[in-house]
């Protein structure tokens, strides 16, 4: 264990990590840059064309205008609350559907087909037929992207309440407990883990869902701007559109990672 | 003077789609109020099995039980059980762990919390009642696991080979702890082990069972001289090696 004086080997390895670590950050900076300084060069010595393929100073540029006038925090707004809502919704369904299937066997056998069926289904596939039952509205972006995500949910965490230890079960039922108990003091519980990472997959595939319900019917989101932008030719729009969905994604994912660590503590 | 807890021809089989195995057959045995009974069987024999139906997680397919002359299912007895792990939840706390019996049974007051931050204390865990199990040794995990059984007051203790996760040298001094624990606040106890020595050394009789589907071989009355109390002390006494011996033989001998 630790001791209050650290040996001089010791220093050396902590000194090596720290070093190394510093590196690794200092090289990933610089990949960025340098991606940046060479798409840059590249197109306004005309090596590419940036009409076509933009640059990241006309990608700063239209980002800057767009949110002069305010439209891109809409249309970051709008996809984000699309975004949280169908995660919420898919966490909150996921758990409820696999607490359900793990209070009666036989409703799980008889769903099981089905559940594979629909979560293996490229749900691509329901967006129009989405539109077409719900409109033209956000409540159909929603939907599209609950559908991608609820199913797969639902399956892992059911598995993983159906991988608990007999054992920790058998500790509630001899203390007298009911599957109430078993639910809420072991199943729940020791699932956590397993909880979060379908949360981070969810957060992606909800992110996925949302833009294909914005690629197909919607007037504001970043997947509307995307197809917008690629119809009119504005790259520029385009792949800021591209960079923010990046953003979104990677913040997304540390919200998550955050609210992890919280509830580890 | 009626038993503390009465078996009549119990026999148990499970049932699986690949067939019907018969794990025991026509058991039959008692034990009395303060008495610590140790069961011994061959591997796979049926002894998990014996258990769980005196902890009331199977059903028995043929015979009865009785505690304190009552059929289990209408006695208000409570029986504590401890399995080989620990199974301590890594997600609460050491204190939340010995509390989950309460917990369960919505008694878990301000008098049954200090009362159990007082078992902690009497065996050492006090410090580490807000720990993580995985911050305990293997031997203070068992511990923690006792006062869980016992913080619901059971009339009768089941040990499934509770000891055997343990190191050999832990595994002495925790059977002996444990033992003593029980003998002290005079529960009536029925542990199944694997190990002789361990049957020997805590025991008031000794329950042989035959290989599947367990039936009872014989039972072995054990009585040490008194100043030979403690598990430990046991295994130093001269009567030791010769009830290991006839032990030893009757699990042999087919
Ligand atoms: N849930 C079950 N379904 C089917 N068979 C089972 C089940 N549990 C146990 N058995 C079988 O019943 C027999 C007795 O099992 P049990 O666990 O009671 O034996 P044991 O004496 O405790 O064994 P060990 O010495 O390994 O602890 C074994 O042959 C086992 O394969
Ligand atoms: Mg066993």
């Amino acid at each position: 264990m630790t001791s209050p004086v650290l040996s001089e080997a010791q220093q050396a390895f902590l000194n090596r990590e720290r070093r190394h670590r510093r590196r690794v950050a200092a090289l990933r900076l610089l990949t960025f840059v340098l991606f940046l300084l060479i798409w840059e060069l590249c197109s306004s010595y005309e090596i590419i064309n940036s009409f076509i393929f933009s640059s990241p100073s006309r990608v700063v540029l239209c980002f800057l205008q767009m949110a002069a006038d305010g439209s891109i925090f809409l249309h970051t707004g709008v996809t984000l609350l699309e975004t949280l809502v169908s995660f919420f919704l898919v966490t909150a369904v996921g758990l409820a559907g696999a607490v359900l299937l793990w209070s009666s066997r036989s409703l799980y056998e008889v769903a099981e087909p089905y559940l594979v069926m629909l979560n293996s289904l490229p749900k691509s596939a329901l967006a129009p037929l989405l539109i077409v039952w719900l409109g033209n509205r956000m409540t159909t972006i929603i939907a599209a992207a609950v559908s991608v995500a609820v199913f797969g949910s639902i399956l892992t965490l059911y598995t993983g309440f159906r991988q608990t230890d007999p054992d920790k079960i058998r500790l509630i039922l001899a203390l007298g407990g009911t599957r109430r108990d078993i639910l809420t003091k072991v199943l729940i519980p020791s699932s956590v883990p397993l909880l979060i990472n379908s949360m981070k997959v969810n957060a992606g595939l909800c992110l996925v869902g949302v833009i294909i319900g914005e690629f197909l019917s919607a007037r504001a989101g970043l997947g509307y701007l995307i197809i917008y932008a690629s119809q009119v030719f504005k790259m520029d729009m385009l792949v800021m559109s591209i960079v923010i969905l990046c953003l979104m994604s990677a913040a997304l994912y540390q919200g998550i990672a955050w609210g992890e660590k919280k509830a580890g503590r | 003077m009626i038993p503390k807890l009465e078996v009549k021809d119990l026999s148990y089989s499970y049932h699986t789609p690949e067939g019907e195995t018969r794990a025991l057959s026509r058991i039959s045995f008692d034990v009395q109020d303060g008495e610590f009974l140790a069961v011994v069987g061959p591997s796979g024999c049926g002894k998990s099995t014996l258990l769980s139906l005196l902890a009331g997680l199977l059903r028995p397919e043929e015979g009865e039980i009785f505690i304190d002359g009552v059929p289990r299912r209408e006695s208000r007895a409570v029986i504590g059980y401890m399995l080989q792990k620990d199974h301590l939840f890594e997600w609460r706390s050491i204190l939340d762990n010995v509390s989950l019996g309460p917990e369960i049974r919505r008694s878990l007051t301000g008098p049954v919390r200090e009362e159990l931050r007082t078992m902690l204390d009497t065996y050492g865990l006090l410090p580490f009642a807000h720990a993580r199990p995985s911050q305990l040794s293997g031997g203070m995990r068992q511990r923690a696991a006792l006062i869980r059984t016992l913080a619901l007051k059971p009339d009768i203790l089941l040990l499934d080979e509770p000891f055997s996760a343990l190191d050999y040298q832990t595994r002495l001094e925790v059977c002996d702890d444990i033992s003593t624990i029980i003998r002290t606040q005079k529960k009536t106890a029925v542990l199944i082990t694997h190990d002789l020595s361990e049957a020997i050394s805590a025991a008031d009789r000794i329950l042989v069972l035959t290989s599947r589907p367990a039936r009872v071989r014989s039972v072995l009355e054990i009585s040490f001289s008194p100043e030979y109390d403690r598990p430990l002390a046991r295994r130093n006494a001269p009567e030791f090696s010769s009830y290991f011996n006839l032990l030893w033989k009757e699990l042999k001998n087919p």
